[in-house]
């Protein structure tokens, strides 16, 4: 398997502690006070042409950059946090202790519920100016990447060889040269695997939070995601296609001119001494290397990353750093620290809680309607399975298909399915089919492909003398489904599934409600719970919705996904 | 087994072919004209180097690949589709990771729809003939090598198979784990308490082949044909010093030597593109180097029987031939008779220093391996010195499977990289003269 593993599985080592409890509460905490120094009115934005958006194809092209240009913003803020926060947490006794749980939490916070508050926390900041809008739609996109590619750089640095990390200090390198000439390229592959499958989620998200309503407010920053949201107002199904054919042209251009190359261009850091099968490069990644003039821009990029790593910031490092017992005094002034933190994390939650009569009715109506929500998932997740498994097997078992075929599932991965909604919407109104049935298969129709991505490379990765020695034994039939395959690839497909899931539960936020003009479609379940709350304006609802969400979220990560990951691996692997 | 009443027939093959099909050039042949007969009573082994298309035979014989032209009779019968009565044992053991022991080991009775009772006590039988009682409920992964080879063993036996086919079962475990198995093997062979009939091997390790089998065929390379076949007549136990095996081990070595010898004596010609798509064998200069030095220091004196070094170098026939055939490419040394011994070239490689020899090599690379030589002709013929080599590889693709063809290339590549013949940019794949110095 040299394919990197999502940074969400690599905290399987790790177990509830109290930690654990100390992240919940400062997560919790910090939401609540998100919310709280949210203007309770909202102002008027005065910056009318700016976030007119119209339906001419013809302004499509720059909207379309628009979007782009929020996503590789977001990227960049992806990356600064990464560099900055995964070393601090894989250095830093302390720190790790405290960041990796919280890490761990916010991977499971449904950002869409929040959206509406990260907007207006940005206008508050630049009030009646658009760039309040884009902050927030850029800070979006950015808490759907940044958490699984710091968890995978804070992974990178925690296993770092042994051998090399001997090396570097053998020739004296000082941290800062070590950082750039050991642990970044270390980290890379995961890295950019990680980036990529957070990018792919990403264009979800920025989709999403261009068109946000509060209340009686409507914002709409231009981009593909308000031209989906205006032609939705406008009941035009011409606008829809439209805006689904851009989107098409941009992920096309992202796959070829970025992750293809990207991909590729990372093989080359893995550790592996043996030259593993490395598919051709892809033509950009070709072009880059044979053109003359594109080499040299590139020799001269890498030649001031080369300098900027080789300086050596900090006088040599210590000849001989034996490890300093911890000092006793620092480590009870933090745990007095993180304690004080916690209590008083807690205590804010309990006066929100008090102050807005958050009753327990209330918590037992998020649950059960979370229940449903949960049913929902599962659901999909099984109808998935049923579908995609097999296929997958039997693309994946036929390596020159199978070839073709990743390429065509990985777009369908990035595309953001949310474009797609409206077109069954319409056909749910017409039909006047059931919503709490229907609005369902929206949820996983972008994150399926995660499910049938894995199954395919587990069935590719299957190896060829365990599908002889069935062969020779006459193994076939059911037989062969429950003792050669099915084990062979549950590993890869329980990746797939964690991933689909987790997308899932998000998706259900825009997935439950749906409107086509005036139509308005809703499912019961926790997603148009928050929906609702958002759209009344009460705070605290969605704050509980939000809450429950990812607690839901949390303890089948904990309880089902991950011990049955740790298990598969352990078991099914030799 | 010697002397079994009524030998039959198991297996017929009768011109068998295997190619390799490329879209558009011609057939590349894996497998040519082989014939085998195999009886019941008999060990027989496949001896080859790596690519001799051995162990292709034997998947032909096991009915998981369909020969392109030839006959393949199973008991009599045509063949189609994995054969009954056949089991194998894979040099990778092949053991299902998530099934234990006992799992294994019934799978192919499972297959068979064997009830439940039958099954666990055939599987106990297995289990305890091949010495792997109280391992049964253990995961292949709490085994070591040895003890997973068993597992493969018992897998296979417990199926009763007419026939039990073996791909270099024992060349993934250690010496002494590796001579435990062959011997418990073939004490169980000769004591007919195998539930089978025949066995068929495939091995390149000689004093094996010697040890266990009743016949041997050795198969020459590309394409594969059986370059000629012979008996055991040794009773077993057979023990590895008496005169007798020597002798076969000798007489099997002066065999798969004698080939090259006659590829080595057509003429010459060093600009024609007949030599260009020659496969060249992956040997590392280093080891040219190392060998070379070995064999010109006492008590080789420049000539040595290449079993005996084979014993001192600690490497098998099938890496230590492709050194010498490498040699004897270069013309700095040659193979006839069993043995290898240094050309004067040689000698001089042996006696320069890091320079001399350097220059030696290219001199010989020039002369002898057309493709170094047109790849360097085509450096200078360009007005940049610069020549992708893509346009190689699709050239050799025209001559010889994909595999040979990269591994034919690479080894150009490092033998011309060695010679400072010229550089070579892996990422952008080109071949260039940079840092080279072309006064010489």
């Amino acid at each position: 398997m040299s394919k990197p593993i999502p940074a969400s599985l690599t905290a399987a080592r790790r177990l509830p502690n109290v930690w654990d409890v100390l992240a919940a509460a400062c997560v919790l905490a910090g939401l609540i006070a998100l919310v709280r120094v949210s203007p309770a009115t909202f102002q008027p934005l005065d910056a009318p042409q700016a976030t007119v958006v119209t339906l001419d194809p013809y302004n499509l092209p720059v909207y379309a950059l628009r979007t782009t240009m929020r996503m590789f913003a977001a990227l960049f803020a992806s990356l600064v946090f990464t560099f900055t926060v995964a070393p601090l947490a894989a250095k830093s006794r302390r720190a790790g202790l405290v960041l990796i749980p919280i890490l761990d939490i916010l991977q499971s916070v449904p950002i869409l519920g929040f959206l509406t508050f990260t907007t207006a926390f940005f206008m508050s900041l630049f009030p009646g100016k658009v760039a309040g809008l884009e902050l927030a739609a850029i800070f979006a996109v950015f808490t759907s990447q940044a958490w699984n590619m710091a968890f995978s750089m804070y992974q990178s640095l925690t296993t770092l060889p042994a051998d090399l990390v001997e090396a570097t200090r053998a020739y004296r390198l000082s941290g800062w040269q070590r950082f750039w000439k050991l642990e970044v390229p270390f980290a890379m592959p995961g890295l950019v695997w990680n980036m990529m499958l957070s990018m792919s989620g990403g264009w979800f998200f920025v989709v999403a939070s261009e068109a946000i309503s509060l209340g009686d407010q409507n914002w709409k920053l231009p981009g593909i995601g308000s031209y989906v949201s205006t032609a939705l107002d406008q009941r035009s199904m011409t606008a829809i296609w439209w805006a689904i054919l851009a989107m098409f042209v941009v992920i096309l251009a992202y796959d070829q001119l970025l992750f293809r190359p990207l991909v590729a261009w990372s093989a080359k850091f893995r550790v592996e001494l043996t030259a593993g099968a490395v598919g051709e490069d892809p033509w950009v990644l070709k072009l880059l290397r044979r053109t003359r003039v594109l080499q040299l821009a590139g020799d001269w990029l890498s030649g001031v990353f080369a300098r900027l790593g080789a300086m050596r910031l900090q006088s040599a490092s210590k000849p001989d750093k034996a490890p300093r017992a911890p000092s006793r005094f620092g480590d009870a002034l933090f745990f007095l620290a993180a304690g004080l933190v916690t209590a008083a994390a807690l205590l804010a939650i309990f006066d929100y809680v008090t102050s807005h009569d958050v009753g327990w009715s209330d918590l037992l109506e998020t649950f059960v309607l979370g229940l449903f929500t949960m049913v929902r998932v599962f659901v999909m997740i099984a109808l998935a399975t049923l579908l995609w498994v097999p296929i997958g097997v039997y693309i994946g078992l036929r390596p020159d298909w199978a070839r073709r075929v990743q390429v065509v599932v990985q777009f369908a991965a990035a595309f953001p399915a949310n474009l797609f909604f409206p077109i069954f919407v319409i056909l749910i109104v017409k039909f006047h089919g059931s919503s709490d049935i229907w609005l369902t298969p929206l949820m996983i129709l972008g994150t399926q492909w995660y499910i049938l991505f894995n199954v395919i490379a587990g069935a590719s990765a299957f190896p060829g003398d365990l599908l002889e020695a069935s062969k020779n034994f006459h193994v076939g039939g059911w037989l062969w489904w429950r003792r050669v395959i099915i084990p062979g690839i549950l590993p890869y497909f329980i990746t797939g599934a964690i991933t689909a899931s987790g997308g899932s539960w998000n998706a259900a936020i825009v997935a439950e409600v749906a409107s086509w003009g005036d139509s308005k479609l809703v499912a019961h379940g926790l997603g148009s719970y928050i929906a609702r709350a958002t759209e009344e304006g009460n705070f605290a609802h969605v704050v509980l919705g939000v809450a429950m969400m990812s607690a839901f979220v949390l303890f089948f990560n904990k309880v089902l996904w991950r011990p049955l990951y740790a298990y598969s691996t352990r078991r099914l692997t030799l | 087994m010697d002397g079994s009443i009524a030998q039959t027939k198991l297996v017929e093959i009768t011109g068998c072919r295997q190619s390799y099909h490329k879209d558009s050039s011609s057939d590349l042949l894996v497998l040519d004209d082989v014939n085998l007969t195999l009886h019941t009573g008999e060990i027989v082994g496949l001896l080859g180097r790596s690519g001799s298309g051995k162990s292709t035979l034997l998947r032909i014989v096991s009915g998981l690949l369909t020969p392109t032209a030839g006959s393949v009779k199973w008991r009599g019968k045509d063949l189609h589709g994995p054969a009954d009565g056949v089991a194998m044992v894979f040099q990778s053991f092949a053991l299902f990771p998530w099934l234990t022991v006992d799992e294994n080991v019934e799978l192919g009775l499972e297959a068979q729809g064997v009830p439940k009772a039958e099954r666990e006590k055939r599987a106990e039988a297995a289990i305890d003939l091949i010495g792997l009682g109280g391992y049964e409920s253990a995961y292949p992964k709490e085994l070591s090598g040895g003890m997973r080879q068993r597992v493969g063993l018992a897998r296979a036996l417990v199926v009763h198979p007419d026939l039990l086919l073996m791909d270099e079962p024992f060349s993934a475990l250690d010496v002494l784990t590796a001579e435990t198995l062959r011997t418990d093997l073939v004490e169980l062979w000769s004591e007919g308490k195998l539930p089978i009939k025949s066995i068929l091997m495939v091995t390149h390790n000689i004093e094996e082949a010697v040890l266990m089998c009743d016949r041997i065929l050795v198969f020459s390379s590309n394409p594969g044909r059986v370059a000629s076949e012979l008996a055991v007549p040794l009773p077993h136990p057979r023990n590895r010093n008496e005169p007798a095996f020597r002798q076969l081990v000798d007489d099997i070595y002066a065999l798969m030597t004698r080939r090259p010898v006659v590829h080595a004596s057509a003429v010459p010609t060093p600009s024609a593109e007949a030599g260009f798509a020659t496969p060249l064998a992956p040997v590392s200069t280093n080891l040219m180097a190392g060998l070379i030095e070995a064999l010109a220091q006492a008590p080789y004196d420049g000539k040595a029987d290449l079993p005996a070094l084979a014993a001192v170098l600690q490497l098998e026939a099938d890496e230590l031939l492709p050194m010498g055939e490498a040699l004897q490419l270069l013309r700095l040394g040659e193979l006839a008779d069993g043995d290898l011994h240094l050309t004067e070239a040689g000698m001089a490689f042996a006696h320069a220093d890091t320079d001399g020899r350097k220059d030696i090599f290219a001199a010989a690379l020039r002369a002898h391996v057309p493709l170094v030589a047109a790849i360097r002709r085509t450096l200078d013929e360009r007005w940049n010195h610069r020549a992708s080599a893509v346009r190689f590889r699709d050239e050799l693709e025209d001559h010889m499977s994909p595999d040979y063809a990269e591994d034919t290339l690479r080894t150009a590549i490092a033998w011309g990289r060695y010679a400072e013949l010229f550089s070579y940019d892996e990422e952008a794949a080109q071949f260039s003269l940079e840092d080279i110095d072309t006064t010489g």
